[in-house]
């Protein structure tokens, strides 16, 4: 019998534990299925899974018969002024009635203008005409996909001189009106701080907690701009900061246990070193703080 | 306050054209104008477009060497943006685009390799079917089994090319000794499909490109094979058509009606 045909015999539940998942590539497809790891869930990106069928379906298909799924939309284009593709909304429909993912998520940025895709999360301007579209487009999505989204909060490297909102202001206020959840990506808080001179500890602290339902963690590398300040560049593709895990756990400190997701897309690691990347998440999640301080002081 | 469209038209211009100045009004946290910082996203995009081709075309990557070849894909992406946010399907220009890049026109091979890595690429990402069984057809009375009509997987692509790209391909992305290949060595014909869990890519024999192509034209066998035979007079029929129902490219047979033959 073709592996294709293979059925899986049932499927584990569909709500995200306030656990720590990873986020899932091809390469650890089989490591996965062979070892079934603990870890609390996976998440993948939408896009990677809208193939008609084929070797990523097979794999996703028996994983999410064994871990609860989240799913993460990087093309939507959310944040643009123009009409949200119908037929990318129509993929994403298909997408979640198969796998039934526990979350869905989606960035508060833009990254389609005149009919080309640039495959990048561009920043927009905080202003009621941005607020508005944007709440447009969230109230859109959740009514064509009948449930709740959660939108993410961006990495930037530059402002728009007429932003008249805050971020976690604007963010606040969509999630008010369009009842919308959020996703609070710790690294994006830092990155955007570090580049925009925000406080993080501010950031972590005024931002709307009672909205969000997720967390994502990742790395990112150091650069700096024309003037030799600081300039972080959201990379995904190292361990994550140190200081990324002090906010962490000033949000979870906020939270409580929240399903917390360990981003790595570029220069993947072997699975061994991003199981140990999620197995730190459940040392805080856990409010296991001394053994936390251990994993620390040996990650330097 | 300038509208959203006219901010996000001079941001895309900007990022689409690395000659034109920074949008106005992106700042640093001073307030002004930062060339570096707005650079990040016009890298950002560059860079992802680069990696999305080297994904796709990993032989084309060993063959020019890393620095050529993101030089070469940089130079592809920047006039062929993606239309869709499924990247799955980005960079099926990218054959086409090395057949006249006139830097690489001592590479003629190149873009019929590209053809085979892109094949491959559909393959992978086509949709599922299950291939008949061989012996489904074993009822089929002899004088009307010339006259069925095959369907292929949909998965199915062939790639002629003048030259052994099959053989270039394949040392280039498997781990197999590197030999000495003869460019005069005359063409090859490929058959990537994905019949059951992986993609696979064969050589086909002599003919067998024209008689699946007019399979999946809609032509019955005895048609098919006489396409093939005008350009190949030692095709042989019962030959190919126990091949492809061996790989398991055939996913359905059906009778067609004698009246409409010839359409």
């Amino acid at each position: 019998m073709s592996v294709l045909q293979a059925v899986p015999p049932r499927r584990t539940c569909n709500e995200i534990p306030a656990r720590a998942g990873v986020g899932l590539k091809a390469p650890h497809y089989r490591r996965i299925l062979e070892t079934q790891p603990d870890v609390g869930f996976f998440e993948v990106h939408a896009e990677n899974y809208m193939g008609a069928g084929g070797p990523p379906h097979r794999y996703l298909t028996e994983i999410r018969a064994c871990y609860p799924l989240s799913l993460h939309g990087v093309g939507l284009s959310i944040g643009a002024d123009h009409p949200l593709d119908r037929d990318h909304l129509r993929r994403l429909a298909a997408l979640i009635g198969r796998y039934e993912p526990g979350l869905f998520s989606e960035h508060l940025a833009w990254s389609s203008h005149g009919g080309q895709f640039f495959n990048d999360l561009l920043p927009v301007p905080y202003t009621l005409k941005t607020l508005q579209r944007v709440c447009e487009h969230i109230d859109q999505v959740q009514e064509s996909l009948g449930r709740q989204m959660l939108i993410e909060n961006p990495s930037t490297y530059v402002a728009f001189a007429e932003s008249t909102y805050w971020e976690v202001d604007f963010i606040a206020e969509i999630s008010r009106r369009t009842g919308c959840g959020l996703l609070l990506d710790v690294n994006n808080v830092y990155v955007a701080c570090t580049n925009q001179h925000w406080e993080a500890v501010r950031y972590i602290d005024e931002f709307p907690m009672a909205h969000v339902r997720q967390i994502h963690l990742a790395g990112h590398a150091t650069d700096a701009d024309a003037h030799g300040r600081a300039l972080l560049i959201d990379s995904h593709d190292r361990l994550i900061d140190g200081i990324v895990w002090d906010l962490y756990a000033q949000a979870i400190g906020k939270l409580g246990p929240t399903p917390t997701l360990i981003e790595w897309d570029q220069n993947l690691p072997d699975w061994g070193e991003l199981h140990a990347e999620a197995q730190r998440a459940e040392l805080i999640l856990s409010g296991d703080r001394q053994n936390e301080e251990t994993v620390r002081a040996a990650a330097g | 306050m300038r509208p959203l469209a006219e901010v996000q038209s001079e941001f895309a211009a900007a990022l689409r054209d690395r000659q034109l100045p920074i949008p106005r009004g992106c700042v640093a946290p001073d307030g002004s104008p930062d060339e570096k910082r707005f650079a990040v996203y016009r890298n950002n995009v560059a860079s992802s477009l680069i990696d999305c081709v080297a994904e796709s075309y990993p032989a084309i990557r060993r063959l020019l060497g890393e620095e050529c070849f993101r030089e070469t894909a940089r130079v592809y992406a920047a006039q062929d943006l993606p239309r869709s946010p499924v990247m799955l399907e980005y960079g099926g220009g990218f054959p086409a685009f090395l057949e006249q890049f006139e830097p690489l026109a001592g590479l003629p091979y190149l873009a019929d390799v590209a053809r085979i890595e892109r094949a491959w690429l559909e393959a992978y990402h086509a949709p599922e079917a299950a291939p008949l069984d061989p012996a489904a057809l074993a009822g089929v009375p002899a004088d009307r089994a010339v006259d069925m009509c095959l369907t292929l997987h949909p998965s199915v692509r062939i790639v002629r090319s003048p030259f052994p790209a099959l053989s270039i391909w394949h040392m280039n992305i498997a781990d197999v000794e590197v030999q000495p290949i003869d460019l005069e060595a005359g063409g090859e014909d490929a058959l990537v499909a994905r019949p059951e869990a992986e993609v696979q890519a064969r050589a086909l024999p002599a003919g067998g490109a024209l008689f699946l192509t007019a399979l999946m034209d809609g032509e019955t066998l005895t048609q098919a094979a006489e396409r093939a035979l005008r350009s190949c007079p030692e095709f042989n029929l019962t030959d190919h058509l126990t091949g492809i129902l061996e790989t398991g490219v055939v996913i359905a047979g059906r009778l067609k009606r004698r009246r409409s033959r010839g359409h």
